[in-house]
């Protein structure tokens, strides 16, 4: 009943069924409310995590699934909150209600991360399950471009 | 507050301004964000001895980024500077009068309001600064922050802590303060980053969902077969008692008659109170409607439209039965919309608690703060002065906010409980109890004369009425003495010279009793375009004239078109400008390869009284094997007149265009056994990055009075892209959503 994992580099344990998901222990128990319940089947992306980097929705991880495994949610990005792809999510004006906006920058970030450079397909195929429900769309993908440069630039 | 009646767009402003404005002028520290010696000249904003502005702001931030537009307005007036300027989303009270966000109104509402109340402030503090720096304050400017006179110059903390600022405005000396002529404007219109932004990128931004208190306890409903009919006849929930950490079910009993038949599942965390409502059994009462389906509720539209007594008339000229029964050519369509949720991303949630007085503190998002407060002092027999709405960031608006039915069961749930209680709905409970956009059905029909010159339109149109049943305060009437909502026949009012012409609107009375209809981002315009703009295509081909002349030589100007200063001076004449520009814009008329085309469309947004004219040019490609629709780039231009904030303008045209176009291609279900049938997004589709066609959005500048741009683009895509359809294809689909078996049946049908 009690599942142990590493969240933003920092150990925690959280009670509740196993099956109970990730999302709620990171939201409800552990308080880092950044990362967002949109529609509870995976399908908006707006929970969005990274499990030992690769990006999962939270909202149908089971919690029992991520013992000793480490996640990294909105607020583990950058301890200033000013990760590359945040500083273009600012740079490109890119969020309206805000609400999905976390989910989005942590598949960006697992996209960058495996394609520092990607084109506009690869950026729409691991985008498309992230919803944008103001639909900034336009602004998202410049944002990722924007990221991918100063990322690359910094490497260069 | 809900004395709103005649309605009338001024008189809505005027009455806004005076609540305002009576309160405003008595100096005094009355909201709590001002510290002690901080300069309040109104409510609307404070000065501290740190000279940071913090402007009050009673409009919801729900992606508009409408702090940072409201935030330079004032400080463009008031000379301040733009790095010390904060904004301040207040809770509920009585002192801001009406608080409401919806109807592309905020800007365009709050423009003279903020603007005078700028001015105000920049007066005193050059009268306090003139005195502080000994010199007359005729020889004194404001800039940046700062009281120059004489070759010296004081900053305006300094004024506030050395002066004595004590002066005070009647309503009438704020509405005769001179505002500055466009060309001295330093803020408004120039481009500036959202001051809401930071927030929203690292996860510190707090939604409603994520509100917290102490000894809070988790709420799911139980949502009842039917929304506005049903009855808990029992509760079962022995198995639910297995739930670890499961509470409680309370049927909620609801003297405001907000939520009827909700049961409250209580629990020690949403994931208990979420597993127990699964194994909770509750038996309803559920009236007829349980029954209904998307069908029942479109032919009673078509039986109502049927009887030309029913409804209101909107526009009613004389000649219109003469004009058609002289008519040499008539045209007869009909067009229909199917349900289309709001599905904003946030579902909602509510944590209620009572405070020890017995007030009572709802911590949500919400829209319309001055449309559930009656409902909640109904609901929990207090008076609206015991309770407060704290303000959150809202997960997504558009429209549904407006209607703060789900603050109801948490409060309901709190009082009962005696603990604060914070209730969530799922995605599928969110869509159930959604006030979605009610199908619509429209006929429309235009006589000719010689020549294929128009004589006479007639449009009716049929739908559910959010206005009906949750303002009613708010219904202005026709010319038959027969109340309406506005908001869900606007469009159909159109500026284009058509000779005599009738508006008819009619509530759908079974769509008002079956479930709660909603506005919808843009409401009425949304399926008023559709009909009135895929029709001017259809009339000008009936005729044999080209759709973007046949339209320009009806936005004539003429008559009741020319347009009234100040809102929407110049009329129709600026509507054909905005389409004109368009055209040559999106190269109307230029040959398109086989399978692709271009159509237009143009509206003039949301209301006659506030007109954005805006027009779309949408090239798609079908796709004749299977129907399948691409949309390759929409076009768009809007003449707003001013733009006041450039960046936040273009950011709700975007997301306005790609709403229009979801809706058109992507969305839609059907009201089906009581609900609609599709409640997440296995189901429901709404359009996704892939799916984003190029975009290209042109503001056509001006000078005039700032008008709405949260909406207006939603209202012309969806025609455009159906005239698109038919210029790629020769097929005619007349039912919103678009699916490609509709654009499949067209086309054989053509053939």
């Amino acid at each position: 009943m009690a599942t142990t994992f590493k969240l933003n580099g920092r150990e925690v344990t959280v009670k509740g069924p196993d099956d109970s998901p990730l999302l709620w222990a990171i939201r409800d128990e552990l308080g880092l409310t950044g990362t967002k319940f949109g529609c509870g089947i995976g399908g908006c992306g707006a929970c969005t995590v990274h499990l030992d980097g690769e990006p999962v929705r939270a909202c149908v991880t089971p919690v029992s699934s991520i013992a000793g495994h480490a996640i990294t949610t909105i607020e583990g990005l950058d301890a200033n909150g000013r990760d590359p792809l945040q500083t273009a999510w600012i740079e490109a004006q890119a969020p309206q209600c805000g609400y999905c906006q976390s989910g989005q920058i942590m598949s960006a970030a697992a996209l960058l991360k495996s394609t520092p450079n990607p084109t506009d397909a690869q950026i729409d195929d691991a985008m498309n399950g992230n919803l944008c429900r103001c639909m900034s769309y336009v602004r998202i993908r410049k944002a990722i471009k924007l990221a991918s440069s100063k990322m690359q630039g910094a490497k260069a | 507050m809900n004395a709103i009646a005649p309605f009338s767009r001024r008189g809505f402003l005027a009455a806004i301004a005076a609540t305002g404005a009576a309160m405003t002028f008595a100096v005094g520290p009355d909201d709590a964000a001002a510290a002690a010696g901080d300069f309040e000249p109104t409510i609307w904003y404070s000065i501290g001895r740190d000279g940071i502005v913090t402007v009050n702001v009673i409009r919801a931030e729900m992606g508009q980024h409408v702090g940072t537009a409201i935030a330079r307005i004032v400080a463009d007036e008031l000379e301040a500077d733009w790095s010390k300027v904060r904004i301040n989303h207040v809770d509920s009270a009585a002192k801001w009068g009406l608080m409401v966000t919806g109807g592309s109104w905020s800007v365009w509402q709050s423009y003279p309001l903020m603007s005078q109340a700028g001015a105000a402030g920049r007066m005193v503090l050059i009268e306090e600064g003139a005195k502080l720096l000994g010199v007359d304050p005729k020889t004194c400017t404001a800039a940046n922050s700062a009281v120059s006179g004489g070759g010296k110059s004081i900053g305006y903390g300094d004024i506030v802590a050395r002066g004595n600022l004590k002066r005070s405005f009647t309503a009438d000396e704020l509405g005769k303060m001179p505002i500055k002529k466009a060309a001295d404007r330093r803020l408004v219109g120039k481009p500036s980053a959202q001051l809401d932004i930071g927030e929203k990128v690292d996860g510190s931004g707090k939604f409603g969902i994520d509100a917290k208190v102490d000894g809070m306890v988790y709420a799911r409903p139980k949502i009842p077969p039917t929304r506005n009919e049903s009855k808990v006849v029992s509760v079962d929930d022995s198995a639910a008692k297995a739930v670890p950490g499961y509470i409680r079910t309370i049927t909620l009993e609801d003297p405001s008659n907000t939520v009827p038949g909700w049961a409250m599942v209580i629990a020690e965390s949403f994931v208990a109170a979420d597993a127990a409502c699964e194994l909770i059994k509750v038996e309803w009462s559920s009236g007829d409607t349980a029954k209904t389906s998307e069908a029942d509720i479109q032919k009673r539209a078509s039986a109502l439209i049927a009887d030309p007594k029913a409804g209101a008339l909107v526009v009613e000229d004389p000649g219109v039965d003469a004009a058609f029964a002289a008519a040499k050519t008539k045209l007869e369509r009909t067009y229909t919309t199917a349900s289309a949720l709001h599905f904003q991303l946030e579902p909602v949630n509510a944590l209620a608690l009572v405070n020890k007085d017995g007030s009572y503190e709802i911590h949500t998002g919400n829209q319309w703060q001055s449309l559930v407060l009656p409902w909640l002092s109904k609901a929990l027999g207090v008076p609206e002065d015991k309770i407060v709405l704290k303000t959150y960031l809202l997960g997504g608006g558009f429209g549904r906010r407006l209607n703060g039915d789900y603050a109801v069961p948490a409060a309901l749930a709190a009082k009962a409980l005696g603990r604060p209680v914070k209730m969530v709905c799922t995605r599928a409970d969110d869509s159930r109890f959604d006030s979605f956009r009610s199908p619509s059905v429209q006929v429309v029909k235009m006589a000719f004369g010689e020549g294929g010159r128009v004589t006479a339109m007639d449009h009716a149109a049929c739908a559910g009425w959010p206005t009906q049943v949750m303002a009613p305060f708010f219904m202005p009437k026709g010319a038959n003495d027969v109340a309406y909502d506005p908001f869900a026949i606007s469009g159909a009012n159109h500026w284009y010279s058509v000779g005599a012409q009738r508006v008819r609107a009619v509530p759908n009375d079974l769509a008002n009793r079956a479930f709660r209809p909603g506005w919808l981002r843009s409401v009425g315009p949304g399926w008023t375009n559709w009909a009135v703009e895929c029709f001017m295509d259809e009339a000008a081909q009936s005729v044999g004239k080209d759709p973007l002349a046949f339209r320009l030589a009806m936005l004539d100007g003429a008559g009741r078109n020319a347009g009234t200063p100040p809102n929407s001076v110049g009329g129709a004449k600026r509507q054909a400008a905005v389409l004109s520009r368009l055209a040559a814009k999106a190269g109307w008329g230029q040959q398109l390869p086989k399978g692709t085309g271009l159509g237009i469309a143009t509206t003039f947004g949301q209301e006659r009284d506030m007109p954005t004219w805006v027009a779309c040019a949408a090239r798609v490609k079908v796709d004749a094997a299977s129907g399948a629709v691409k949309v390759e780039k929409l076009t768009l231009v809007a003449d707003a007149g001013t733009i006041v904030s450039p960046e936040g303008a273009l950011a709700q045209m975007e997301g306005a265009a790609l709403w229009g176009m979801s809706l058109a291609l992507f969305e839609g279900t059907e009201f089906e056994n009581g609900s609609p049938r599709d409640t997440n997004l296995d189901g429901y589709t709404p359009l996704r990055m892939a799916d984003t066609p190029a975009l290209d959005i042109e503001f056509i500048e001006s000078a005039e009075v700032p008008v709405g741009l949260g909406e207006p683009a939603t209202t012309v895509v969806g025609p455009a892209i159906g005239n698109a359809i038919f210029n790629a294809c020769g097929a005619r689909v007349r039912h919103l959503p678009i699916r490609p078996e509709a654009v499949l049946n067209a086309l054989k049908t053509k053939s």
